[in-house]
């Protein structure tokens, strides 16, 4: 384990290293080099984002709160405790809460009913720091990583799941704030660019969608941390000029919805490395 | 002109009024999901929950104007009459500087193009706000890092003789982007008091002016 840690210490230096050297050539070289890079770490033994998954995978057996069982007969769609294909068919509806969830909110939900585990604690961790992990990313890295390989299948056959997926649309392109931005503002076109990051067009379906939602969970080198779809929303109003958004709002989920029906049939390589 | 909409449009500008006015509970057209559009009452009840957290300054922003919501709900292609509409709107919000001159400070200027900063939850409250013009536009072409979601704006004041007019409508369009081009994607800086009216001008300066790195 150590060896892996010091491993993905090494390799997580490189990456940064090379995207600085990177930068300094012309834009379509740091491009090349980050995809070079990308391909490179493209190794379950080199990406720092698997020891979440190992850190998520001791959490889901862990026994523990008021009720001292493991989360083990958490249902996430598919069965209590199937884990295989679970992230590939979410956000979906959950008849036993009566609401569409992603995969943090389900987890919420397993820890509060089943557990009977604070919540509140869990969600003063609900993003990682360099000194504190967060559950909710390594629980998410490992049961993502028991979807990869699989393909996205969000079939939308619940009513609540369509009207989600409506509202979701509806925000993706509701504009507001100091700089009348929306999701739409740099995600609606082909082969943009902010500065010299691609954008991908997220507003049909198709190999942009599928390549983004197909690489969350990710470890984004830039933060040093393994990060969710969750995280990335809440980055993306953060740079709309928004408040930091409720995590697991129904809001958020409902544009997951949208994005992951966009991203139907496309596969999961997760967890990905990301800048 | 309302006759000339396209149908798409039509049907559009005749569906939103009439679900935002009388607050329908019928459902508009279905999309190719089966998905109904909801109404913005919908939206925004889902708008205020996502930000229950929010409040002071930050409760105001989850407000929108006229123009950000009638936008929102035509996806950013209004039928002619609303877009007429935004247009005349728009363009009595701008504010040309009180003491006639259009152009500051050119070095000025381009920090603000290339600061992205301001505004954010992770800044500072007292943050230099930036225009990040860089972000989506080419300018000076010794820049390599610049965006492609708007268009080039490199030697902007050059190929235009350096006009006043053409510095005079530049500075209404950073000011209210809006007031020419009805839900254009591009920020209204003048509108928001997001940057100042100097700011602006050093920005209108690094276009304009003859010594600017764009116009070289």
């Amino acid at each position: 384990m150590h060896q892996r840690i010091l491993l993905s210490a090494i390799i997580a230096a490189v990456l940064l290293l090379g995207s600085v050297t990177g930068a300094l050539r012309a834009a379509d070289d740091a491009e090349e080099e980050i995809k070079r890079y990308r391909e490179m770490i493209d190794d379950p033994m080199a990406n720092p984002a698997f020891l979440n998954v190992d850190r998520g995978e001791s959490l889901w057996a862990l026994a523990r709160g008021q009720k001292n069982v493991s989360l083990e007969t958490c249902d996430l769609g598919k069965g209590p405790g199937v884990l295989e294909g679970a992230y590939a068919e979410l956000p979906r509806y959950f008849a036993d809460a009566g609401q569409v969830m992603d995969l943090e909110q389900r987890l919420l939900w397993c820890m509060e009913r089943i557990q009977g585990l604070d919540t509140k604690e869990i969600l003063s961790r609900k993003f990682g720091t360099p000194g504190t992990a967060s559950d909710l990313e390594d629980l998410v890295a490992f049961i993502a990583n028991k979807s990869s390989g699989m393909t996205f299948h969000i079939p939308l056959d619940d009513p609540q799941e369509r009207e989600a997926y409506a509202i979701g649309e509806a925000l993706f392109y509701r504009r507001g704030s100091l700089l009348d931005f929306s999701c739409a503002t740099c995600h609606s076109a082909d082969g943009a660019r902010i500065r010299t990051t691609q954008l991908p067009n997220l507003t049909k379906p198709g190999p942009d969608a599928r390549a983004t939602m197909g690489s969350w969970p990710t470890y984004r080198v830039s933060q040093s941390q393994t990060r969710t779809m969750q995280n990335r929303l809440w980055d993306c109003y953060r740079q709309m000029r928004m408040p930091p958004p409720e995590f697991g709002s129904e809001g958020l989920t409902a544009l997951m919805i949208y994005l992951a029906k966009q991203a139907d049939g496309g596969t999961l390589n997760v967890p990905s490395i990301k800048r | 002109m309302f006759l000339r909409s396209n149908a798409n449009g039509l049907r559009r500008a005749l569906a939103w009024p009439i679900v935002a006015a009388l607050c329908a509970t019928a459902p508009a057209a279905a999309d190719d999901t089966g998905a109904s559009r909801p109404d913005a009452a919908t939206v925004e009840r889902y708008v205020r929950d996502m930000w229950s957290g929010a409040d002071g300054e930050w409760r105001k922003r989850l407000q929108q104007d006229e123009t950000q919501a009638v936008c929102s709900q035509f996806r950013n292609a209004p039928p002619e009459d609303v877009a007429a509409a935004i247009m005349a709107r728009e363009a009595s919000t701008v504010v040309y500087p009180a003491d006639g001159t259009l152009l500051g400070d050119w070095q000025e200027g381009e920090k603000i193009a290339q600061n992205g900063r301001g505004g954010q939850f992770s800044d500072a409250p007292d943050a230099a706000r930036g225009g990040n013009c860089y972000a989506c536009h080419q300018m000076a072409k010794t820049e390599v890092s610049y965006g492609t979601l708007g268009p080039s704006l490199s030697e902007y004041g050059k190929l235009r003789e350096f006009s006043l007019d053409a510095a005079k409508q530049a500075y209404a369009k950073v000011y209210n982007s809006q007031a020419s081009l009805p839900c254009s994607m591009m920020p209204r800086f003048g509108v928001h008091g997001f940057l100042s009216e100097k700011q602006i001008k050093d920005v209108i300066a690094y276009l304009f002016d003859v010594e600017s790195p764009v116009n070289k």
